[in-house]
């Protein structure tokens, strides 16, 4: 049992880690991650929505009637993310005001639901719990890794300390909508290549 | 008049939603491999935008706003758009079975889309009156279709090119998508 566990929350890690491996998510993905900082706390919203709204809709799985399934999950995860919204709302004004409509926006991560659909729904609370926590802390990686490089090269700076000399020209199509797109898109390449042998 | 031409044109091409500010990027990958899955999901989208938009504006303003629960607005939403996806798949089976036939299996997905859900809090967040929020909705979604379309016709053309293995799939749509980002960042400025 307690390898299970250990395996659920790995898996998420890197055998089917968001939004590489499942390919749900992107539009925070794409959005939040001008700066390494937005990444990071869009990561840890998502996690925290996921890993609650795992647990909850894992216990009351068998309570939920299967037709009305969508909108009782729908309404499981909206509650979370309000939750969210409002504690970030009191103690991290900042962040909040940065990442803007992409924190209510978590209610339509497909990542959320399709966890809640393909795994809360079938299995305990403990490995939902742990598939929730793996899959959070997964995306969050993805985050931070895309935003690192997207920050560290169109803006020259990490977490808003300059990291190049002041010669640095910022390659600034790399903050842009279209960076977002093609460096993501090189990232699943690079991935592609390291998980083929 | 003309404040309404320049709330058009900012929304259809300068903001576009999907290559702009990155909303509904799930279906523009997945339904876009053909060319008629991505025509009956940019007119599902349409079809259900404008109904929203102009719907959570009057739950927002009517319902929310005057009793102070501007927090419970997530909730609201999620909830108005899903029910709204599930009567109009319901309403479209019974009275216009072509219409259901048509778009069928992607009004569902639509509930999860982010662009729908966006949408309705870009009108709120940017203060439309009610006929701006109408116009933002249908604006935006054409934006929508207009973006998916040109993807589609792009990728069906990837489909005959030799892709290196590791870019296969997601990767190159990814990077295709990028360019055409690219191309409508020519729209910047404009308004």
């Amino acid at each position: 049992m307690a390898k299970t566990v250990v395996q659920e929350f790995t898996k998420g890690l890197w055998a089917e880690i968001p939004p590489f491996r499942l390919v749900l998510g992107l539009c925070p993905t794409l959005a939040v991650t001008k700066g390494v900082e937005n990444g990071i706390g869009m990561g840890i919203a998502t996690t925290f929505v996921l890993v609650c709204s795992n647990i909850l809709i894992s216990m009351l799985r068998n309570i939920i009637p299967k037709r009305v399934r969508i909108a009782c999950y729908i309404v499981v995860i909206a509650t979370f993310v309000t939750v969210v919204e409002l504690v970030m709302q009191a103690f991290a004004y900042p962040l909040f005001l940065k990442l803007g409509i992409f924190i209510p926006l978590i209610v339509v991560n497909c990542i959320v639901l399709g966890r809640a659909e393909a795994f809360a729904a079938k299995n305990g609370v403990l490995a939902s719990f742990a598939d929730g926590l793996g899959i959070g802390v997964g995306f969050t990686l993805s985050l931070t890794a895309l935003s690192i490089v997207r920050e560290v090269l169109g803006n020259g700076t990490f977490y808003d300390i300059p990291v190049f000399g002041p010669s640095f020209e910022p390659f600034s199509f790399m903050i842009q909508a279209p960076g977002a797109f093609v460096c993501l898109g090189l990232m699943l390449c690079v991935m592609n290549m390291l998980g083929k042998k | 008049m003309g404040d309404y031409i320049l709330l058009i044109v900012s929304c259809i091409f300068v903001n576009n939603i999907l290559l702009m500010q990155y909303l509904g990027n799930c279906p523009f990958l997945g339904v876009s491999k053909r060319m008629e899955t991505a025509t009956g999901m940019a007119m599902a989208v349409i079809f259900v935008l404008v109904m929203a938009g102009a719907i959570t504006w009057i739950v927002n303003t009517l319902l929310l706003r005057p009793f102070g629960l501007e927090y419970l607005r997530t909730l609201a939403f999620i909830l108005v758009i899903a029910s709204l996806v599930q009567l109009v798949e319901m309403f479209l089976r019974k009275s216009i079975p072509a219409l259901y036939a048509g778009l069928g299996i992607f009004l569902p997905l639509i509930t999860t889309n982010c662009a729908v859900m966006g949408v309705c809090l870009i009108n709120i967040k940017e203060e439309y009156g009610f006929v701006q929020a109408l116009i933002a909705s249908f604006s935006y979604a054409v934006g929508f279709g207009l973006a998916l379309i040109l993807f589609a016709g792009v990728r069906e053309r990837i489909l005959l090119a030799r892709v290196p293995k590791p870019l296969q799939d997601t990767s190159i749509g990814l990077v295709t998508a990028g360019m055409i980002s690219l191309a409508f960042f020519a729209f910047k400025g404009m308004v």
